[in-house]
């Protein structure tokens, strides 16, 4: 757990960086420090592992006062990760990644060891990579070398200063994905520092949006979207803030659970009394296993005498995970009014409808949404 | 290999000039210095070489690092520019100046020469050390090592291949320059080429300077090969 109280930053030329600040992090949590450049949130987060000392104010680290640990030792339970990654050139990637548990006095087998799982954990083949040298390595994958080194040694905590920020957006994505599985499995308490709301919206649990040194709101990602404290959040968010909390909603939480559906192995008439009693137009159809293949519609009824003979095939799904952008997305260019739902083992879970999506967010702008 | 080819041709045309005078016995009134007395001066002039370089390499680095650290960042501009003071003093004059402070002899020679070799030394680590992404240094930092440790493991070793430059330069100059130790009551090949100044003898300078020019470059391409030697492979590789 991370908590700052009242931290301040002033410059001995008399520059107020970053003034009073208070917030906490809960265990596991990741919190994304949000702002305009200059609006001392990497001064804030530099002042966690004492990179830059406080003016005033304490910030505690497990419930111990940063002030009180010896500086070096402090970092060394941090994993700090930067924009420029700052591997060393002239150390291979497996040396790199050793760099704290070395510092930290780890035997070497155990180094070694704990380098190759934190290779797979960033998904780089060990035996290619342990003995490349950073300059060998794509943008990217010095990236996932960067957050792997800043993982060495296990720490609780991590300090992210816009990791993803030079990458090129389709492999930013990927990383992005990828790092929020990770912290799916390791749970990390993360301080993640950007300046890009759409990447705020998406990785964090919670976001402190700064502004002048100050913090201006702190809280969910929703909160801020639905409901900004002021002119200056509400503008921050931009105009198209009700597209931005599409990204909030899980395709999962507003599809229909129990979607009128028939066995492709079913006779056409089975499938025609199922659209009478439950009253629609169409149902989705699906092999013994549950798997998706295709629809059918009441205008394909007129033919055929089995299921399988007159449903349209359909590859096109949305997965139960996928936040609601990327679904309207597949929606608006594939031209479907619904969505076939399907788990990782494409497993017919539901159906998404523009109406869905449309009751989704109006439902996340009025109320609390968990 | 173009340029060692070069290399090996001057250095032949060297050889053969120094053998040349070498075996005339006589020029005018003057003997000739003999294969021994050429050995014994080699020997002289490369002692004094490799002591003053020696000193100059432990306290340019020494000093490079130091300005380095951001503490006494401010010193930086004095330190380098009192080193480019001390070289654009004519190298006579120097030499010169050593003589009223420290007499005659060896230790006139090593200060002279310390000084003079001191400022590519100097001037090279500082920029090496300098030039270090500042990400590395940071993220190093961020990691919790401490300021010895990134020092030794990260900005020495980095910074090695532009202090060797420095270091080679350094030797080169040092080689011409010692030359004339022999003014202030020191050794070397500068014997026998003041010996051909004050004859009058051009046969005689280049029995003196041949060789020195040989040694010049026989130690700069060795240093040159310890050079690429010593640069971390992770420099020289490339995606």
């Amino acid at each position: 757990m991370i908590k700052l109280e009242k931290v301040s930053k002033v410059y001995p030329d008399g520059t107020e960086a970053v003034k009073e600040v208070s917030f906490e992090v809960e265990k596991g949590e990741l919190c994304v420090l949000l702002g305009p450049s200059g609006c001392g949130k990497t001064t804030t987060m530099k002042m966690i592992n004492r990179l830059i000392p406080i003016t005033s104010g304490k910030i505690y680290l497990d419930g111990t006062d940063v002030t009180q640990v010896d500086e070096n030792k402090l970092r060394r339970n941090i994993g700090y990760a930067i924009q420029d990654i700052g591997l060393f050139p002239h150390m291979t990637v497996g040396q790199n990644i050793e760099t704290v548990p070395v510092l930290k006095g780890w035997p070497k087998a155990e180094r070694k060891e704990r380098a190759k799982a934190l290779l797979e954990l960033v998904r780089l083949d060990p035996g290619e990579f342990t003995r490349k040298y950073p300059s060998e390595l794509s943008g990217g994958q010095r990236q996932r070398v960067g957050l792997a080194r800043a993982l060495a040694a296990d720490p609780p905590t991590l300090l992210m200063d816009e990791p993803f920020g030079a990458i090129d957006p389709i492999t930013r994505i990927d990383l992005q994905n990828e790092f929020l599985k990770i912290q799916q499995e390791i749970r990390k308490t993360i301080v993640f520092v950007t300046h890009d709301i759409y990447e705020a919206i998406k990785m964090g649990d919670k976001i402190a949006l700064m502004k002048d040194g100050r913090l201006v709101q702190y809280g969910k990602p929703a909160d801020l979207v639905y409901r900004p404290k002021d002119r200056f959040v509400e503008d921050f968010i931009g105009a198209d803030r009700a597209l931005k909390g599409l990204q909030l909603i899980r395709v999962k939480d507003v599809m229909d659970a129990s979607p009128p559906m028939v066995k492709a192995d079913e006779k056409v008439m089975a499938a025609r009394e199922r659209m009478m009693t439950q009253e629609v137009d169409w149902l989705g159809v699906v092999d013994d296993n549950g798997k998706f293949l295709g629809w059918v519609s009441r205008a394909d009824l007129e033919s055929g005498e089995m299921v399988r003979d007159i449903m349209v095939s359909s590859s096109i799904v949305a997965t139960v995970n996928m936040v609601l952008n990327e679904a309207l997305s597949l929606m608006l260019s594939s031209a479907l009014n619904s969505l076939a739902v399907v788990d990782k083992d494409n497993r017919l879970e539901g159906v998404l409808t523009f109406d869905d999506i449309r009751r989704g967010l109006s439902e996340a702008s009025q109320g609390e949404p968990e | 290999m173009r340029r060692l080819v070069i290399i090996l041709t001057i250095s032949a045309v060297l050889i053969g000039v120094t053998a040349w005078v070498t075996s005339m016995e006589k020029v005018g009134v003057f003997d000739v210095f003999t294969w021994g007395d050429l050995a014994n001066e080699a020997r002289n002039h490369f002692w004094m070489v490799f002591v003053a370089v020696g000193i100059a390499t432990g306290v340019g680095v020494l000093l490079a690092v130091l300005v380095t650290r951001p503490r006494f960042s401010k010193l930086a501009t004095l330190v380098i520019g009192t080193g480019n003071v001390g070289q654009s003093i004519p190298s006579l004059a120097l030499i010169a100046i050593m003589l009223p402070l420290l007499g005659l002899g060896f230790k006139s020679v090593i200060v002279a020469l310390f000084i003079y070799g001191l400022l590519p030394i100097l001037r090279n680590s500082y920029a090496g050390i300098r030039n270090i992404d500042p990400a590395v240094i940071e993220s190093a930092r961020g990691m919790g090592m401490s300021r010895l440790q990134i020092a030794r493991k990260i900005e020495l070793p980095l910074a090695r291949p532009v202090i060797m430059a420095g270091i080679r330069i350094s030797t080169i100059i040092t080689v011409g320059t010692a030359e004339l130790a022999v003014l202030v009551g020191g050794n070397g090949f500068g014997r026998i080429t003041f010996t051909g100044v004050f004859a009058y003898e051009p046969l005689l300078i280049l029995q003196g300077a041949a060789p020195t020019a040989l040694m010049a470059i026989i130690l700069g391409f060795m240093l040159e090969l310890v050079e690429r030697r010593i640069t971390p492979r992770g420099l020289k590789v490339e995606a």
